[in-house]
């Protein structure tokens, strides 16, 4: 055991509250009025407006068209969230599964394109994807949000090299015991995959959580809006002597950060289990 | 129960390179047949091919009556052990066992009494619901075992099942393997690059060379009259000493020393002698001390015969010194072509008259 430096401890001591400090100076403000953030900036002190705040930012309906919530926010957030999680995870793994055990040609060649659009952003290819779905009828929609963004040349990449890992004797035990390419897939690779899922699910649950440009050019219907446009939608009412509702910006914003938070707090104690689990 | 035959089988790689070919060899129903041979000597791949995991190139396979060289591995009726147990990690050993069973769609109650009778037989009784990481790698192996028997199919196959477990367990696992499979009844494959293992298995050795059959025996047979240097120096420890000696006069000269007769004409020939059929004796082959390697029950005393090493198992007591004069029964003399490696089936050799 090494002995314990004072010194280390109050070096991440320091660190720690320098990264909470952000974090707590928002939870504080959220709870004060947009008046005493407007004259006293930010809080470091719980305030007591801090309920009315909250309900108004879940439920009160604002917008041009006055119909959106922030629960509707947070729903279509969340929609996002998990839609593109859950439909990256599906798609790379059965990519990664074609690329690693089915024998056809080119598959290298396919591997390696698919790795290089790795490199090409989301901006790149913004404008032909937002024409694309605007011919198919798909702006305002839910499918037009999440699909075209579904397809993951990380999430291929992650699984292909994780299916390479796996050794040959589970395949040819598998083939042996009659199961054919879906059940050793379904039965064998999936489950074996748990860790490798969770970690994928952490990252693009937050990718799409954190979604920004993408919503903003598909969604001009506002109850498709996500909690990242309504916390703009506030900051841009800076009309007159009309001042921003800060604190209801705080509060959109603390609320934002909790599915995150959530989800990978949950899926951590899954992804360290699963890691001390395997033995292989 | 059924019996394996090969028939002209081979095996070509993606890029020429012959990992096996022409190999004959009928497997009778119930027998334990080990394939041994040194690595690279194509005995996995032979075993890979019955089990339908690689393609056949030349020849034909059958398993029973069926030629079976374009089934699938699961139509096969075979079951596989595999060298690092290949078990399902996620999968309680009930589990383990029961997925070929499930597949094929045995009804419940049939696989349950299955698993049952296998985890008794194996003694995993106590283990059927954990996982196999929080087994040993002899209670691994027993499962892996265990999912072959559950199948109750019409071959074992063995692809060197006991490489990854200790020296001890290999031994209790070698003759617990051979007491199931007489119990069962299962004609058995069984690849493994020990020779000891293989001795002690097998009804009949099958001993591998560059993809190619050296010899089909039993044990006893392949040790007692190996067909080629190759299987003399492979089976057996120490391995077989084998010299350079000639024939001159229907005498075997070894180092110039006369070994014994023998009805062959004059020419170098490859002399080979089983450590133990050396002894020490007052007149003979003289031979200097090397050096000695005990064992507890007995020594291997290394010698040099003129130039030639050689090796012969003394009693612990027995004296030893620097000159030596070593003597072999006639009998024990294995002679061999020295270019081809190949055995010379000699008219029996005799001890020549005392040389004066």
């Amino acid at each position: 055991m090494q002995k314990i430096n004072p010194l280390d401890h109050l070096i991440l001591i320091l660190g720690a509250l320098f990264l909470i400090a952000p974090v707590v100076l928002a939870v504080m403000s959220s709870t004060h009025s947009a008046i005493a953030i407007h004259t006293g900036g930010l809080f470091l002190l719980p305030g007591s407006d801090g309920y009315e705040t909250y309900h108004k930012v879940l439920t009160a309906k604002g917008g041009f068209t006055g119909n959106v919530t922030g629960a509707r926010m947070l729903m279509n957030s969340m929609i996002m969230g998990v839609g593109f999680a859950v439909g990256k995870i599906v798609l790379s793994m059965m990519a990664a599964y074609a690329l690693v055990y089915f024998r056809f040609r080119l598959a290298t060649l396919f591997f390696w394109i698919i790795f290089t659009t790795l490199l090409l952003p989301l901006e790149v290819r913004i404008m032909p994807s937002y024409q694309v779905m605007s011919k198919l009828h798909l702006l305002n929609t839910y499918t037009g949000l999440i699909v075209p963004l579904l397809a993951s040349a990380t999430g291929t990449f992650y699984f292909r090299q994780f299916f390479k890992s796996v050794p040959d004797e589970l395949l040819e035990a598998a083939r042996i015991d009659a199961a054919g390419p879906f059940k050793f897939f379904i039965d064998i690779l999936v489950p074996l995959s748990r860790t490798m899922i969770a970690a994928i699910f952490i990252i693009m649950f937050v990718y799409g959580w954190n979604q920004y440009l993408w919503p903003i050019l598909m969604t001009t219907d506002e109850s498709f809006f996500t909690l990242m446009r309504g916390i703009k939608a506030i900051l841009q009412v800076w009309v007159g002597s009309q001042i921003p509702d800060y604190n209801e910006a705080f509060a959109l914003a603390v609320l934002a950060m909790i599915p995150p938070v959530l989800v990978v707090v949950i899926f951590q104690r899954m992804f360290i289990k699963g890691l001390t689990e395997s033995d292989k | 129960m059924a019996q394996i035959t090969l028939k002209g089988v081979g095996k070509t790689y993606a890029g020429g390179v012959q990992a096996v070919s022409d190999v004959n060899l009928d497997v009778i129903d119930r027998e334990f047949v080990v394939l041994v041979g040194p690595s690279g000597c194509g005995k996995s791949t032979l075993l890979r091919m019955v089990a339908g995991l690689e393609e056949i190139s030349q020849g034909e396979i059958a398993i029973g009556p069926r030629v079976v060289n374009r089934l699938e591995p699961a139509e096969r009726d075979i079951a596989m052990v595999f060298q690092n147990y290949a078990l399902y990690p996620h999968m309680s050993v009930r589990e383990n066992m029961a997925y070929g069973l499930k597949n094929r769609k045995t009804p419940k109650s049939e696989i349950e009494a299955r698993v049952a009778q296998a985890a008794r037989m194996l003694e995993l009784g106590p283990y059927l619901d954990r996982k196999p990481r929080a087994l040993s790698g002899g209670q691994r192996q027993r499962v892996a075992m265990g999912r072959a028997i559950v199948r109750q199919p019409a071959a074992f196959l063995f692809d060197e099942p006991l490489s990854n477990l200790d020296a001890k367990l290999r031994v209790s696992m070698r003759g617990e393997i051979r007491k199931l499979q007489r119990r069962l009844g299962t004609t058995s494959l069984y690849v493994t690059h020990d020779q000891l293992e293989a001795m002690t298995l097998a009804d009949r050795l099958v001993v591998l060379n560059g993809g190619q059959i050296e010899q089909v025996g039993s044990p006893l047979e392949v040790y007692h009259a190996p067909a080629s240097t190759f299987v003399a120096a492979f089976i057996g420890a120490p391995a077989m000493n084998l010299l350079d000696a000639y024939i001159e006069g229907g005498r075997v000269k070894l180092e110039g020393h006369d070994m014994g007769l023998v009805a062959l004409p004059d020419g170098p020939i490859t002399l080979g002698i089983r450590a133990e059929d050396l002894s020490i004796g007052t007149q003979g082959l003289p031979v200097t001390l090397d050096y000695v390697e005990e064992l507890g029950a007995n020594r291997i005393v290394h010698c040099f015969a003129g130039g030639q090493r050689l090796a012969l198992i003394q009693p612990p007591e027995a004296p030893l010194s620097e000159h030596m004069t070593l003597r072999a029964r006639p009998q024990a003399l294995h002679l061999f072509d020295t270019t081809r490696g190949a055995r010379l089936v000699a008219p029996a050799t005799r001890i020549p008259e005392p040389v004066a």
